[in-house]
């Protein structure tokens, strides 16, 4: 199954490089003043991972390929050489025993990174995730902590099939005891990955493969070393009046773009980068639900059970009568990923199926 | 053309240096103990005896829900303890409590932890026996089987690149080697060279699960050279054997750097919990035989009493002190409160996030203004 990733990686993806070059387009046509400097997901998760390596020497990376093949995503490039095998460990072939290993040496004092090639093979080690990182610090009554981050991509790449393109948050974002985070710039990716590492809870880190190569305006506050975001604190990407919408990782991109199509149509939609899926900034939701009244929920996940429903009901239960339209959900198909190009297209949501939904909430089509 | 068979002619033989009369078996090699050692060996064993069957009684009382009792193990149980260093770090299973008496856990903290009372180390997080003491370097047991075999060889990585003089022990059942997470603790602990002693208590039974329907294979050790680690099998309820195994096995393990596995044959004397009722799917002739002619403590007092060391009058003193010291714990672990509202929400995290604040706010006004619903007693 790993395989197959493998090959994607070497190969650079082609159907996922040609979206990178239209997204770039479009990415700097909304950049800031000349001159600002660009800095690719990749790149900012690198520096942060290189960075918190330099401060701590407690911090280590583990995972398959993350050394000497400079990591399935080129994440981990150039790690190896700079700290050492040690440091930067490559693990045979085994979700369940790495995530383990990496568990007893947070047991044991140690802050380790550790990797997934992708999200989807953590389910073979998912219960040293929640019954050994998770749950240890309130079964043992705060004498095991487990400062430990799980990273990799996560949900749909393009063109990989069902095993490898499912959306994880829902899942470890239901667990008490694990923090959640899902970046979507490279800002994002920085400041959030740093936050994790430094965090003395055990902290799930999603990231997005077609996101990687996707380059962000960053500004030299959050080029700093000491940049840290805060965990639990959703961004307002865009501000807007008449409706909101709310969403993570990949799905913020198509919302901005949502944004500008219905912009041209004189609804101004305000935009909510979620960043932290556990805690869930509840506050920041309901604030901005309560100045426009609408809401529209955005994911790539399976729709029974999913993120959009937990902040359906935050919404539902904390300012219901704000409300003057139902809320809307806009989630992934109720099917496991299909891999034809067409139908992949028309198991996730698009650009076309926000603005809908936002019309919708706004009582202009049906 | 030569295929491995699947079994070798002969068993691996076992290490053993006390017969069954407690009496040292000729031209055996082992680690020599002091009277003050044996004595204080022999004494934790009869503790732990006591302990098991107290604490069973009290659940079968109804006084705590649920127990897990260590006997036909008792040398397994103290000898790998006293073998040991206090700064190696144990990942127990959850039939080692021995190894925690004997690094001080008082038999109040045992019966504290068992009730989930306010005194609880654990903040009564955790069902009965489920001990955990950082202090005594005794990580908390957790339920899952073999989930601490890959811990134990992150532990033992952790130790190694903190050039500690220590190792990670761990224990599992012959049961517990089915899990994939002894393929991959033992494999990466090979692979990472980490010092890692691997203790399986081969005690015949899995639940109801005998081992002839665990396994094909000569038992547990022969599993050790397929990952390229060295391994010994060794008379699990021969106290002295299994004292000089474990010494050297962590010798090996701190200045080789490399894992050891450790295979002790014994017996589980008892049912598998308070769950269980193996006479189920065993003969009482089986327990009866294990539990008088090969008892562990029985014959470990043999050898003690024949260097006279130990007295009768030693024995009804220490068996008499340590019921009468159990009772009283029991007694008043039960009576202590429960651990307070507050420990609900407390330890999720490191810091309490804001939704668990306001959740524990809304609790507590909850409990002030409907107190016909949390009755007289209900530990706030």
């Amino acid at each position: 199954m790993w395989g197959i990733v493998r090959q994607r990686a070497v190969d650079g993806g082609f159907s996922a490089s040609s979206l990178r070059r239209t997204r770039s387009a479009l990415v700097s046509a909304r950049s800031y003043a000349a001159g600002s400097k660009e800095m690719t997901v990749r790149d900012a998760l690198n520096s942060a991972i290189d960075e918190e390596m330099s401060a701590d020497p407690k911090v280590f990376v583990m995972g398959e390929e993350v050394g000497q093949y400079q990591g399935a995503y080129k994440i981990t490039k150039g790690l190896l050489e700079k700290y050492g095998p040690e440091r930067v460990y490559d693990t045979p072939i085994t979700e369940a025993g790495f995530t383990g290993i990496g568990v007893g040496a947070a047991y044991a004092g140690l802050k380790p990174v550790v990797e997934f090639m992708t999200f989807n093979f953590s389910m073979q080690a998912i219960d040293h995730i929640i019954n050994s990182a998770a749950k240890s610090n309130y079964m043992s009554a705060g004498q095991i902590n487990v400062p430990i981050v799980f990273r990799g991509p996560n949900g749909a790449a393009a063109g990989v099939g069902a095993q490898h393109s499912q959306c994880y948050a829902a899942w470890y974002a239901s667990v008490p005891g694990l923090k959640v985070l899902a970046p979507y710039s490279a800002e994002d990716a920085r400041g959030l990955l740093k936050a994790a590492i430094r965090d003395p809870d055990p902290v799930v880190f999603l990231e997005n493969e077609l996101l990687y190569g996707e380059s962000f305006p960053i500004s030299e506050e959050a080029l700093d070393s000491s940049f840290c975001l805060p965990i639990g604190k959703a961004k307002i990407e865009r501000e807007g009046k008449d409706v909101t919408i709310i969403t993570f990782s990949k799905m913020v991109g198509f919302a901005l773009k949502a944004a500008e199509k219905l912009a041209e149509e004189g609804i101004s939609a305000e935009v909510i980068n979620l960043r932290s899926i556990r805690p869930l900034d509840r506050a920041t939701i309901n604030a901005s639900v309560r100045k426009t009244s609408r809401l529209v929920t955005v994911e790539e996940g399976f729709p029974q059970h999913g993120v959009c429903a937990e902040i359906c009901a935050s919404v539902v239960e904390e300012s219901f009568s704000y409300l003057d339209a139902p809320v809307e959900r806009i989630a992934g198909a109720d099917v496991p990923m299909p891999y034809a190009a067409n139908l992949e297209r028309l198991a996730l949501p698009q650009v076309e199926d926000i603005v809908r939904a936002a019309k919708r909430a706004c009582f202009r089509s049906k | 053309m030569k295929f491995i068979p699947e079994s070798s002619p002969q068993r691996v033989p076992c290490y053993r240096v006390l017969d069954e009369n407690g009496r040292i078996i000729l031209n055996s090699d082992f680690i020599p103990v002091s009277e003050k050692l044996a004595v204080r060996m022999y004494e934790q064993m009869a503790t732990l005896q006591v302990m098991d069957h107290i604490f069973y009684e009290a659940q079968r009382q109804g006084r705590i829900s649920f127990f897990i009792t260590s006997l036909g193990e008792e040398a397994i149980n103290i000898a790998s303890a006293a073998a040991l260093a206090p700064d190696d770090v144990v990942l127990p299973q959850y039939r080692e409590p021995g190894v925690l008496l004997w690094r001080g856990f008082t038999l109040q903290e045992f019966a504290n932890q068992c009730f989930g009372n306010r005194a609880d180390h654990g903040k009564g997080r955790q069902m009965p026996i489920h001990y955990g003491s950082k202090q005594h370097n005794y990580f908390t047991v957790s339920s899952p089987i073999a989930t601490q075999l890959p811990q134990a060889a992150g532990v033992g990585y952790s130790l190694k690149m903190e050039k500690k003089n220590a190792c990670a022990v761990t224990f599992i059942g012959d049961g517990g080697t089915s899990e994939g997470d002894f393929h991959a603790g033992l494999n990466f602990a090979a692979v990472m060279e980490a010092p890692v002693v691997f203790i399986c208590r081969n005690n015949g039974w899995a639940i109801s699960t005998h081992i002839s329907e665990q396994f094909r294979s000569d038992g547990i050790v022969v599993k050790g050279q397929a990952y390229g680690i060295r391994s010994i099998r060794v008379d699990g309820n021969d106290a002295l054997a299994v004292y000089s195994a474990v010494r050297s096995a962590r010798e090996m393990a701190v200045a080789e750097q490399r894992p050891v596995l450790i295979e002790a044959m014994t017996y589980r004397v008892g049912h598998h919990s308070t769950s269980d009722d193996s006479t189920k799917y065993r003969t009482a002739d089986e327990i009866q035989y294990w539990k008088m002619s090969r008892n562990p403590v029985n014959r470990f007092k043999k050898w003690v009493e024949d260097n006279g060391w130990w007295s009768e009058d030693d024995e009804s003193k220490i068996r008499s002190n340590a019921r009468k010291q159990l009772l009283q714990a029991i007694q008043a672990a039960e009576k202590w409160d429960k651990p307070p509202l507050a420990e609900l929400f407390n330890d999720v995290y490191d810091v309490k996030t804001k939704n668990l604040e306001e959740q524990e706010l809304g609790l507590k006004d909850l409990v002030e203004k409907q107190p016909q619903d949390y009755p007289p007693g209900f530990h706030i």
